[in-house]
């Protein structure tokens, strides 16, 4: 199955990104460049609305293959996962999950005092955690 | 009140550190930046569960409530605002100052205890994406005062 889970960072420039199929990762690539754009309107759009005071972005847009998930946290880092559409087994709970780990995981990367902020996360730490937490809801 | 005293020994070691190794004693930038680079860190962890914020006044309230009650253990005891990005925050028994005896002799040594909080609040506002500069007044130990000016451009 196709996942895929993307860190940019607040200028957009790519911290990190991983994919579980290797083949695919340009077409994997192009899906998480095009959500941004998505995730800008989300944020400005919702301004002063509740609903879009919440970190989590939920579905941002699907294609026919895939179905593009965003969160941003209060630095305006962005968070991209991209799921298979056939897969029906990760729901929305599973995906808000996916998320709240892959914040936590981010920000004990940033707290590690050899990371320079703005960087791409290099850490094989965090890549371990990453590569679990995608084979952990394949 | 055993594991809050960690803190303050490790902020104490910190200054001595920063004003020893460099050869003038009034040089804090070093002290400041380690503040910048702590709070840019720290403000990434501290915000994890908080809701996006709306405004700058709603980030600057967020300094001073959840962020300083995390630090410091109080909360400030007085915020204001001009409108047009100067915030001054007010704190009556700031933390570092607060085992100093009153003076002005002590008041001379004031600065470097409050410059890794100056660095600590650009470092955590700049993050949020607010660039400011932040200094710092002393009148009498323990009150303290921080000011705080955004640069909007």
């Amino acid at each position: 199955m196709a996942f895929c889970i993307a860190v940019i960072g607040k200028d957009n420039a790519p911290l990190y990104l991983a994919t579980s199929d290797l083949e695919r990762e340009l077409d994997l690539q192009y899906h998480v460049h095009a959500a941004l754009d998505v995730v800008e309107e989300k944020c400005l759009i919702g301004k002063g609305a509740p609903e879009s005071k919440e970190l989590y972005l939920g579905l941002l847009y699907s294609t026919e293959n895939h179905k593009i998930y965003g969160f941003v946290t209060n630095s305006r880092v962005k968070f991209i996962v991209v799921i298979d559409s056939s897969n029906i087994a990760l729901r929305e709970n599973e995906v808000r999950a996916i998320f709240r780990n892959l914040h936590m995981l981010y920000t004990d990367a940033v707290c590690n005092p050899f990371y320079i902020p703005g960087e791409q996360l290099t850490s094989k730490k965090f890549d371990k955690a990453i590569q679990k937490l995608m084979t952990g809801n394949a | 009140m055993s594991e809050e005293i960690v803190f303050d020994c490790l902020h104490a070691e910190i200054v001595n550190y920063c004003l020893d190794s460099s050869k003038d004693q009034h040089d804090l930038a070093t002290l400041e930046y380690i503040g910048f680079t702590t709070g840019y860190r720290l403000i990434e962890r501290l915000t994890r569960d908080v809701q996006r914020f709306k405004d700058e006044l709603e980030t600057m309230k967020f300094i001073c409530t959840d962020f300083w009650t995390l630090i410091y253990k109080k909360q400030v005891d007085n915020l204001r605002t001009n409108n047009h990005g100067m915030y001054v925050v007010h704190d009556n028994a700031f933390r570092f100052l607060t085992r100093i005896s009153p003076g002005i002799k002590q008041l001379e040594q004031a600065p470097k205890f409050v410059a890794f909080t100056c660095g600590l609040v650009r470092g955590a506002l700049s993050n949020l994406g607010i660039n400011s500069t932040v200094t710092a007044e002393v009148q009498t130990i323990p009150a303290c005062r921080f000011h705080i000016e955004v640069n909007r451009n």
